[in-house]
């Protein structure tokens, strides 16, 4: 077991009821959030960040900045905090493997939860040199600084910061949001916005709130910029019942989307709740400038709203019921409470009213920390991890709670949240299943108890940025902008939209013969194997100093974070023997294999 | 032939390259049934079903369904059909194939959401988050594939169609362009060294696989297997419509969905038990009239009569069920954009071919559309139809990965009418 778990043990044993007679500690440590919450505030407001990006982000992030921000790891209160966290997270995950009778399965050796960690937290695999450094580390904490490194390090903060822009991005529009012609969407400018978040590790409560209630234009440089309101752009459409659905989703985990025209199914929701909701957004309005007949931006806006009944002191919307029978709706939040209906933006704006009780609703950091568990241990507490509630019983319902609470109380700090997860005992363990473990597999429709690693298809964002890792040619040369359009535009090749109002979409990158032909004869494939200047394949066979089993090793650690296994060596040397001395040609089609294997391919 | 397989490679030579190889074992992903087959002919026995979807909810009561009469009626006039119906004048070409399809117009589902409704409409089960079914295409592709058959038994053409769910990624969608151009084909490297390629990836995967990691990684090696299948088979030709004659093209549309369909027909010929081609645009909650006039309607007639016709012409038509529909229907009513919004309650589908019965209209709505009034028919009662022409066991049925038995298409009752 890593150092960690067994730290202040005396502390821990206790159960998570017990917790709450100690109130003074999380109250301490919370307090202490909050108040570095605002040295960050004044310290960097967003729209300071955003320019800081424009100028090119390196510059601006002198060492100065490092110390100043608050992101820096831990002073011992808050490491007993995290500990505390932790340690429950371990307690509760080991209580289900009790219950249900399964053994965990060994620990991940260390390059494999390596390469975990960094595809978890800023979606590429590590370099060669990344891996060596790690594992030949004998540091008992290392799993520890290394988690520290990738969340708060200069090194990692571009990094990451671009990974969850890009998770972010296809959470709020999708693969396709914004790639379509004349669309209201401004998908660099949503990119912009959340990449100035995560830089600098907004609160999740805070971005939320930006999200929901943002007013500006879409498109970088225009006067009144703000990139966060390219998400609701995308879903003003129909009376804004897209949004409706989306909002709740995503924030709340409550799926409305089917109660827009009768009661839920499953669950407590009425049509009439979702209605409620909608009325919200009435006020809402897209303000299109165009030049000829292509949009040059928009403009999200809120405007007064007199309701379908005309009466702005009282702006309601009708529905109707099934049965044809019309129905009246003002706004009311899933919880049942209501604000003052009445259509002016200036005495009520009805979605800064409905970013307030999300921000303050227990739905929201619940649906954040099934979501993020969901993104690093393969399932969410419920599948999926946004349709929550008595009709899909969560995993870990305690567990859930106890997390929820704990990610508020610390400040919706989304780092700590992850660090919390990465340094847990489940997210350390073998995706080798032992015998007394095989039982725990969700795809068979059971209730995840997480007692071995779930592996998983890398996303095609993953697989991207892996790709360029193991090719190390100048794939990733050009600015920031241009190195994303040129990942975007890969993507598509996996991306089908569906073409309706609600943007759903489809992709095909999901293990299937499309996605294997493209690692067989794709262009990053043929790049990565190419040999051009500059590239791990042409660097290895220009080198003298190595031999050709080191030649081999080095493609192992580059693509598998691993030494080959003895077998895996003498297959290896056969093939580059049946070569006859063409070095390029024998890693050629070694590398090919590498990069098509599974253990490849795979979070695992 | 113009398909770029690894320097004109045919799958016998291919064969004795690993064969030759000698220094290795032949590795097991080679060794699927499919490929050690040599290319046989393929039995012209099989049946097989097309499905063309209109992703978006077509507006059925502008097409099949009119209520001239109506107040929400809409602008467009009946016309008389090659069959027992009458259908919208902006479907000319159609009109003279209707003997061959029959209208199903008494559909009534509750799921109004596209993602929910598509799901349903694919499956014949709601979705629940605690199973996923398999769709259309992955159980007859389960069901009746034909030996022999080296390329994928699922091709969704233009459009995602849906997963395979418990029945697992070998019987997934192989979604492909509506431009008839699959990608990734090119292989720049010649036989010899892709089987030592081949081989040295079998041995990692099995090393990976013999680790007990689960279902992603075995399932992952069975994809190998079929890609190479695909890879190396002449049966690929039937994707290039383009290799088709020029006026055979022009006949059923130059552009993306008459290429489907056309796509569809040669895939049937090869042997494919199930094609989805796709056509989207159908979400008119805007002016949905002219919509559909200028646009909609226009492809779909010459593409889906071209389609009927040059099955009927091959012979084809009577081992070929077509079923054309979207996720539900549009309102009655027509909102004050001249658009129409989602309507689940009251709407049809179009079926016909492999048996089923052409020319007549299943059930009826009322007098403005908004109620069906003869027995219902669902999602899963289609499905079974389908299955029931296709000549599927409607007693079939699956152990879902939890154990649990699933009837297929979700013990749905076949439409009786079209099997009069």
């Amino acid at each position: 077991m890593p150092e960690y778990v067994d730290a202040g043990s005396s502390l821990f044993t206790m159960t998570l009821g017990k917790l709450s007679l100690f109130p003074h500690l999380r109250t301490q440590v919370g307090c202490m959030s909050h108040g570095q919450s605002l040295v960050r505030s004044s310290f960097a407001t967003p729209a300071l960040w955003g320019a800081m990006i424009v100028f090119g982000l390196t510059h601006v992030l002198g060492s100065s900045m490092a110390q100043a921000a608050p992101q820096t790891p831990a002073t011992s209160n808050a490491a007993t905090a995290d500990q505390r966290v932790i340690a429950y997270i371990n307690q509760h995950i080991r209580q289900g493997w009790q219950d249900f009778e399964l053994k965990p399965s060994d620990e991940a050796s260390d390059g494999e939860w390596l390469r975990r960690v960094f595809l978890d937290v800023i979606g590429r695999i590590p370099t060669a040199e990344e891996t060596r450094k790690f594992t030949v580390d004998k540091a008992s904490n290392k799993r520890e600084e290394l988690v520290d490194s990738l969340l708060y390090s200069d090194e990692y903060i571009e990094e990451y910061a671009r990974n969850w822009t890009n998770i972010w991005t296809n959470i709020l529009i999708g693969r396709t949001g914004g790639t379509q012609p004349r669309t209201m969407v401004d998908r660099e400018g949503l990119q912009q916005y959340l990449r100035s978040s995560f830089l600098y590790n907004k609160p999740y409560d805070d971005l939320v709130v930006e999200l929901v209630s943002a007013q500006g234009v879409n498109k970088p440089g225009e006067e009144n910029y703000n990139g966060a309101v390219n998400f609701l752009l995308d879903n003003t459409d129909e009376d804004a019942t897209p949004a409706t659905a989306k909002v709740s989703k995503i924030f709340l985990g409550t799926q409305v989307q089917c109660t827009q025209c009768h009661n839920h199914p499953f669950n407590d929701w009425k049509q009439s709740a979702f209605w409620e909701m909608n009325a919200f957004f009435r006020q809402m309005r897209p303000l299109r400038t165009f030049d000829g007949r292509d949009i040059v931006s928009v403009e999200l806006t809120d405007e007064d709203y007199p309701g379908e009944n005309n009466d702005p002191s009282e702006a309601a919307i009708y529905y109707e019921l099934r049965n044809g029978l019309l129905k009246i709706a003002f706004p009311k939040f899933i919880d049942g409470t209501t604000i003052d209906p009445q259509g002016y933006v200036e005495r009520v704006n009805r979605r800064q009213e409905l970013a307030k009780k999300i921000a303050a609703s227990p739905q929201l950091s619940q649906t954040i920390v099934n979501r993020m568990w969901g993104h690093f241990f393969g399932y969410g507490f419920t599948k999926p991890v946004d349709d929550m509630g008595p009709h899909n019983r969560a995993s870990h319902p305690e567990l859930l709670d106890a997390l929820a609470k704990d990610f508020a109380d610390y400040g919706f700090d989304l780092k700590k949240l992850m660090k919390w997860y990465l340094l847990s005992e489940p997210y350390s363990l073998s995706s080798s299943r032992v015998a007394a473990n095989t039982a725990d597999d969700p795809t068979l429709g059971v209730k995840p108890m997480f007692s071995h690693f779930y592996m998983r298809q890398m996303t095609a964002e993953q697989l991207y940025e892996s790709l360029l890792v193991a090719t190390q040619a100048d794939a990733a040369a050009g600015s920031y902008e241009e190195q994303e359009q040129r990942k975007t535009r890969w993507l598509q090749q996996f991306s089908v939209a569906f073409g309706t109002d609600e943007n759903d979409e489809a992709t095909t990158f999901n293990g299937t013969i499309p996605q294997t032909l493209m690692m067989w004869n794709g262009e990053m494939i043929n790049q990565a194997i190419a040999g051009g200047n500059g590239s791990l394949l042409y660097q290895l066979a220009w080198d003298n100093k190595l031999s050709d089993q080191q030649k081999i090793e080095q493609l192992y650690w580059t693509a598998l974070s691993r030494r080959p296994t003895r077998s895996e060596l003498n297959v290896a040397q056969q093939v580059w023997r049946s070569h006859g001395g063409d070095t390029m040609a024998a890693m050629q089609d070694i590398y090919w294999a590498m990069l098509n294997t599974n253990e490849f391919i795979l979070q695992h | 032939m113009t398909l770029v397989t690894p320097r004109g490679m045919t799958r016998r030579h291919f064969m004795s390259h690993l064969s030759a190889a000698g220094a290795f074992a032949v590795p097991a992903l080679c060794l699927s049934e499919s490929l050690r087959a040599n290319s046989p002919q393929l039995t012209k026995q099989h049946k097989s079903a097309i499905m063309l979807w209109m992703g978006g909810g077509p507006s059925t009561i502008d097409m099949w369904d009119l209520k001239p009469n109506a107040p929400t009626g809409g602008p467009f006039k009946p016309i008389s059909t090659t069959g027992d119906v009458q259908i919208c004048e902006h479907l000319p070409l159609m009109a003279k194939q209707m003997h061959h399809m029959s209208i199903v117009r008494s559909m009534s589902t509750r799921e109004a959401d596209h993602q929910r409704g598509r799901y349903f409409l694919h499956t014949g089960y709601v979705p629940n988050p605690n199973m996923t079914h398999p769709s259309y295409g992955s159980v007859i592709a389960h069901e009746m594939t034909p030996d022999g058959l080296e390329i994928p038994p699922f091709v969704s053409v233009g459009g995602a169609s849906e997963g395979p769910g418990f029945l697992g990624m070998a019987y997934a969608p192989f979604v492909v362009d509506s431009n008839g151009q699959v990608r990734n084909l090119r292989m720049d490297v010649d036989e010899r060294r892709l089987a030592q390629r081949m081989q040295l990836l079998d041995a990692m995967e099995k090393n990976f696989i013999g680790q007990n990691r689960g279902e992603v990684a075995v399932e992952h090696q069975k994809i190998l297997g079929k890609t190479l299948s695909l890879l190396t088979s002449q049966q690929m030709d039937a994707f290039q419509v383009q290799s088709e004659p020029q006026d055979m093209r022009e006949k059923y549309g130059e552009n993306n969905f008459g290429r489907g369909c056309l796509m569809a027909r040669r895939l049937v010929e090869q042997g494919v038990p199930f094609v989805e081609v796709d056509l989207g645009g159908w979400d008119n909650h805007q002016n949905v009239h002219a919509t559909l006039r200028d646009q909609r309607l226009p492809v779909v007639d010459q593409a889906m009569s071209a389609l009927i016709e040059d099955l009927e012409q091959r012979g084809l038509l009577e081992s070929t069920a077509i079923v054309w529909l979207g996720e539900f229907g549009r309102t009655p009513r027509i909102n004050g954009n001249a658009g129409r919004d989602h309507w689940a309650r009251s709407w049809s589908v179009v079926v016909g071919g492999a048996g089923m019965k052409g020319g007549i209209a299943v059930g009826e709505t009322n007098e403005d559309g908004t109620e069906v009034i003869t027995d219902p028919y669902n999602s899963q009662d289609l499905m079974a139809t389908i299955c029931q022409a296709l000549g599927i066991s409607l007693t079939t049925t699956f152990t879902s990965k939890n154990g649990r038995p699933m009837k297929i298409a979700n013990s749905g009752k076949v439409i009786k009418e079209l099997f009069a």
